[in-house]
């Protein structure tokens, strides 16, 4: 445990890095899947098609791909999407830097995530009954009102337990940044590795404990918010 | 009639994953021709390690893939090639085992995988770039050093940088966990890991860091690839002894390692390999390193 112990500022750090992925493309990704479930059951044929297309190709991609294509294809293509100018907003929260590896993380992980937060709200917008959109429709309620007010308020509460599911595989999902820069939870943890393999099963058990934590954590706010949306 | 197209489109895809192959089949890195030593009888003592890879003709070893100069394959290449696949023939060579040959099982490590792949036997020697550690040698063999390097800096051939001490608080990167990173931070700079040295070089050249930090020879191997697009700039910033990693405890096996290591050094063997793997890349061939001494556990 040496190794972890004695720069546990450094895994600490690690971890924060992990956390602000997960926080940042975490809400990223439910205002887009939020928005994608509305052009999907929307009125609009094109856009219904649009989101569907969207949906259907980025979560059939596996996310080391996704990321991939981001890193080393898009760059190429235009060369904006290398994100250097981020580097130059110099944009920084205590000792964490997020610099241009760490947007790019936060657009891969969020346009992979919001897919599944999609699908996971559609299956929730599908348990709301017909006769609640068609009842605010007849109060004169356009499109727009009818989803804020009526559908997706109960679709959230339906769906809130593939939604916690989602953003915990997103916790997860965070550890392949590791190959693209961002010096996140597993990042430090091959570092560590590689200077110390006299002490490998202590170091992955302790980067294993802290994605637990960190997991435990959202399951744990995910069940309060059920108990508490729960119909009476 | 939709058969056919489907085929077509199979065929096309045939056709661009081969052209690709050819482009990757392009890298050179041959070094001398080791041949399979005849005189293995009784050789060695009985019970040792080398005694066992001799009698069974087969021995397995541990190289880079991805390391052009050192460890690199290629799409359409058999085995590996480099510098440090090189230094492997001439040892397998010694146990009478034809290096070329089915005999000799190559496999990829990572530098992550190195020492597990040793403890557990999957390999029985390892030379990948394989920097010599105290922490290392407390889990596994190591001795050598057969080369020592140093840390540089790699940059597209247009760039004005001349040293890593340009760099300042701007991104270089490496390879994610390397110890080459811890280097490029004391030195000011920020370092930013990939997964592989390739997709770092990926990196420089679509301008996304200005630069690449790790083990001289390695980036020589791959300023030697794209030549008259990258360069290797500045003076080394560290030390680095590259040496043969080996199964824990065996003192017998490192003492034959460092005798047939001399042989290669007396022969000019050592100096051959080298000049075939890295010397294209407009390195000097250096004098020899000197060996360390077995440790007894």
């Amino acid at each position: 445990m040496d190794a972890v112990l004695n720069d546990f500022d450094a895994y600490l750090r690690a971890f924060g890095f992990t956390l602000w992925l997960f926080l940042i493309s975490g809400v990223l990704s439910l205002i887009l899947g939020t928005f994608l479930v509305a052009l999907r059951v929307g009125p609009v044929a094109v856009l219904r098609s649009a989101a569907a297309t969207y949906v259907t190709v980025v979560r059939n991609t596996p996310l080391v791909i996704v990321f991939a294509t981001f890193q080393f294809t898009a760059p190429t293509l235009w060369s904006a999407l290398n994100f250097r100018w981020f580097d130059r907003l110099d944009i920084s929260i205590g000792q964490f830097q997020f610099n241009q590896f760490f947007a790019t993380a936060v657009i891969a992980l969020t346009l992979y995530t919001s897919t599944f937060v999609c699908e996971a709200l559609r299956s929730g917008v599908n348990s709301v009954d017909i006769g609640q959109a068609e009842a605010a429709r007849a109060i004169g309620l356009p499109f727009g009102g009818v989803m804020t007010n009526v559908v997706l308020p109960q679709a959230f509460r339906a769906s809130l337990p593939p939604l916690a599911s989602v953003q915990i595989a997103l916790i997860k999902n965070t550890s392949v940044a590791a190959v693209f820069g961002v010096a996140e939870a597993v990042y430090q943890m091959r570092s560590l590795t590689r200077d110390f393999p006299s002490q490998l099963n202590e170091i992955f058990i302790a980067f294993a404990i802290g994605y637990i934590i960190i997991v435990e954590v959202t399951s744990f706010l995910s069940n309060r918010l059920e108990r508490r949306w729960r119909v009476a | 009639m939709r058969f056919k197209r489907s085929l077509a489109a199979f065929a096309g895809i045939g056709l661009a994953f081969s052209l690709a192959a050819c482009g990757e089949a392009g890298t050179e890195g041959g070094g001398a021709d080791v041949e399979a030593a005849d005189d293995c009888e009784g050789k060695f003592d009985d019970g040792t390690q080398m005694a066992q890879w001799a009698d069974s003709g087969e021995i397995s070893v541990g190289v880079k893939y991805d390391q052009p100069g050192l460890g690199f394959k290629g799409a359409a290449d058999d085995i590996p090639k480099g510098f440090d696949v090189e230094v492997a023939k001439i040892l397998v060579a010694d146990l009478c085992i034809d290096p070329q040959g089915d005999g000799v099982e190559w496999v990829e490590t990572v530098s992550d995988n190195r020492e597990p792949f040793l403890q557990q036997e999957r390999v029985g020697l390892v030379l990948a770039s394989y920097s010599i550690t105290d922490d290392r040698r407390s889990v596994v063999g190591q001795t050598g050093p057969y080369m020592i390097t140093g840390q540089q800096l790699l940059v597209p051939a247009d760039s004005d940088i001349e040293s890593i001490d340009e760099l300042q608080g701007q991104e270089v990167c490496s390879v994610t966990g390397s110890t080459s990173i811890d280097r490029i931070n004391e030195k000011g700079a920020k370092g930013v890991g990939f997964d592989s040295y390739s997709e770092c070089v990926q990196k420089v050249m679509d301008g996304t860091v200005d630069g690449m930090s790790t083990d001289g020879s390695i980036l020589a191997g791959f300023a030697a690839e794209n030549e008259g697009e990258l360069s290797v700039v500045g003076d080394e910033f560290s030390e680095e002894r590259i040496g043969v990693g080996y199964q824990p405890g065996n003192t017998e096996t490192c003492e034959w390692i460092n005798e047939t290591l001399t042989t290669a050094y007396d022969e000019g063997t050592w100096a051959e390999a080298f000049e075939g793997t890295l010397g294209p890349s407009g390195v000097e061939t250096p004098e020899p390193p000197e060996l360390d001494d077995c440790q007894t556990f």
